[in-house]
């Protein structure tokens, strides 16, 4: 098992973070003017702040170890836009917004999507389940940037229950529209996921043999059959958090919450290259470690993963 | 006298004469059929697929010829007719934008980008991906490994985030939407086509180019990816939705489609802004742009069923 965690974290996460540093080093370097030249709205103090930062006066592989030094440390350089803040002041303070967010959603995804799931693969080819099928499908294929708006129109204008915007702090009103938002889509595939993996499941002997000894269903469901039919899931978690990530950019714009993905944004309009840079690397980072962190939970519960 | 074609002598030897004994109408005369033809017979005969590829059709027409029906242009303003609700008389069928701008015509103009960039990108992933699969897969030992192995770094990237870093630093062009689309989203296609060609690989077909002496190459453009096509076209059809939900997400964040152009994402966000006031401005393009979607899918799911080999 630990030569299984070695590998993943050492030969498999951490070259590909270094790659994506990489990449996303040299890419910006490739881009024509240069980013850190011609940019006429940066005040002076700000520009030779930069260009002490990011090394300016020598040689490119320097530029390149020091900015590895810089992010093993945690220091993803000033803002453009906000003068007096560091990117990682501006990322400490919305990262809790984005991530209560994510979690919450995360959590209603789950409990929704695989009692959804186990349902319609408990009533195959009935209403139910067709049911459960057909409102998943709406739910992968209908956008984010679509459902926000009806939402909003809804509850908040006509019918005056939820506020149309703002955070305050995390109020239960002004959570409920972002987390319906953001959790339909992982509410459809996790819904799916289940419904697959428990339908063949339910037909494998180890079942049947249960059923012919006499157990009730719902025991079997409890002691035998969820944790073979949740294992798909576990492995959807890695891309799900991403994609939680992901889709918070259009319902943090939308619902105007100030968590990360608003960050990535105005920083994206703005043109603050530390600020993009920056996000996307530790986004990467996320999405790597979480991605192992899955793998390395899997491998405990399903033994036949640490082999290969 | 005339001589036969081969392809004559057989259409003309073909129907076997009735065996003596046998009820008539039992037709002994068993015609081939392709797999093509096959699986034709079985998409027509899934309702919501050929619906929806009806519906696609007419508002592929739609984007592309419907806009000369109207007497507005995308991109001149009506300031006596701002948000203006949709109406025969003004013709704006659709109503107008906060610039009196007519929404008929701009969303059909954002239908035509948004198609686009879903088809173009679809093509760049399709060509990378199983050119890139199939390389990976025939080629095999040391270079599969290494070609799998870059695969896996790059699907474990933030793509959106990534791509948005590229706008960006690179300034929001068109064509760059389209190729950065499709440059991040070739991944799954190359592993798609890559397992099916270690499958096809050994095959007696190939061994006989082998002999032959066809080029690797050779092998792979005029053997392997014929024979991959299929699969192919069927996570194609998947693939331009997702692209369509991509551009959408891009041009809706203000990252994508540049003013006075649009897309059906940038009208989305223009419809989100004003829809307490005028919900037509999100309806129209919205109820384009959710139908397109379904459509696709629902021809993907068709084309699935219908190609599928384990279905027979």
């Amino acid at each position: 098992m630990l030569k299984f965690i070695f590998r993943r974290v050492f030969l498999e996460a951490l070259p590909t973070l270094l790659v994506l540093i990489t990449v996303t080093f040299f890419l910006i370097r490739l881009a024509p003017g240069g980013p850190f030249s011609s940019e006429a709205n940066v005040p002076p103090e700000v520009m030779a702040a930069i260009a002490a930062k990011y090394r300016l006066d020598q040689p490119v592989w320097q530029q390149y170890l020091g900015y590895l030094a810089d992010l093993a440390r945690g220091d993803f350089g000033p803002s453009f836009k906000y003068k007096d803040f560091s990117v990682n002041d501006l990322v400490y303070a919305a990262a809790p917004v984005s991530f209560r967010l994510g979690i919450m959603a995360f959590i209603v995804a789950m409990l929704i999507g695989i009692s959804a799931g186990i349902t319609a693969a408990l009533k195959q080819n009935t209403w139910v389940d067709y049911a459960v099928m057909g409102v998943s499908m709406v739910g992968v294929v209908l956008p984010n940037f679509v459902l926000a708006p009806v939402l909003a129109l809804v509850f908040a204008i006509w019918l005056k229950w939820l506020p149309a915007g703002g955070w305050e702090g995390g109020a239960l009103a002004y959570v409920v529209l972002p987390v319906a938002v953001l959790c339909k889509h992982y509410i459809s595939v996790i819904a799916r996921i289940t419904r697959g993996s428990m339908i063949e499941v339910l037909s494998s002997p180890f079942i049947r043999t249960a059923r012919a000894k006499g157990l009730p269903m719902g025991y079997i469901l409890r002691r035998h059959a969820m944790k073979p039919a949740l294992l798909p899931v576990i492995s959807y978690l890695g891309p799900a958090f991403v994609g939680i990530i992901t889709g918070s950019v259009v319902v943090e714009t939308f619902f105007g919450i100030p968590g990360i993905g608003q960050l990535f944004v105005n920083g994206a309009l703005n043109r603050d290259y530390p600020m993009v840079l920056g996000l996307t690397i530790l986004v990467g980072a996320l999405t790597i470690f979480f991605n192992a962190v899955v793998d390395i939970l899997y491998g405990f519960i399903d033994p036949r993963i640490r082999i290969h | 006298m005339t001589t036969l074609s081969a392809r004559e002598a057989l259409r003309l030897a073909k129907p076997l004469p009735p065996l003596p004994g046998l009820d008539e109408s039992i037709n002994l005369s068993i015609r081939g059929r392709s797999l093509w033809a096959d699986a034709r017979r079985r998409f027509l005969r899934n309702h919501a697929a050929v619906a929806s590829l009806v519906i696609l059709a007419i508002i592929v027409l739609l984007c592309a010829f419907g806009s000369v029906a109207s007497p507005h242009a995308f991109d001149e303003p009506d300031f006596e007719n701002m948000h203006a609700a949709p109406s025969a008389e003004t013709a704006h069928w659709f109503g107008s934008d906060n610039l009196g701008r007519d929404l008929y015509v701009r969303t059909l103009l954002g239908g035509r980008i948004s198609l686009m960039v879903g088809a173009l990108g679809a093509v760049v992933a399709v060509l990378i991906g199983t050119l890139y699969g199939a390389t990976a897969g025939f080629v095999g030992g040391k270079t599969d490994s290494v070609m799998m192995r870059l695969l896996e770094i790059l699907a474990s990237f933030p793509v959106m985030f990534l791509v948005i870093l590229l706008m960006t630093f690179f300034g929001r062009e068109l064509w760059l939407i389209f190729l950065a689309i499709g440059a991040v989203s070739w991944l799954d296609m190359a592993r798609i086509v890559r397992g099916q060609t270690l499958s096809l690989k050994r095959k007696e077909f190939v061994e006989a180019a082998h002999v032959c002496g066809v080029s690797t190459f050779g092998i792979i453009t005029r053997h392997i990816v014929p024979n991959v096509l299929g699969i192919v076209a069927v996570y194609a059809t998947l693939l331009v939705p997702s692209m369509i939900l991509f551009e959408s997400f891009l041009s809706y964040l203000g990252l994508g489609v540049q003013e006075p152009m649009t897309s059906w994402g940038a009208l989305l966000e223009q419809g989100a802004k004003s829809i307490e006031a005028a919900p037509w401005e999100l309806a129209f393009p919205a109820t384009f742009l959710v139908t397109t979607l379904f459509c696709f899918n629902f021809i993907g799911d068709g084309l699935r069923d219908a190609l599928d080999p384990k279905d027979r």
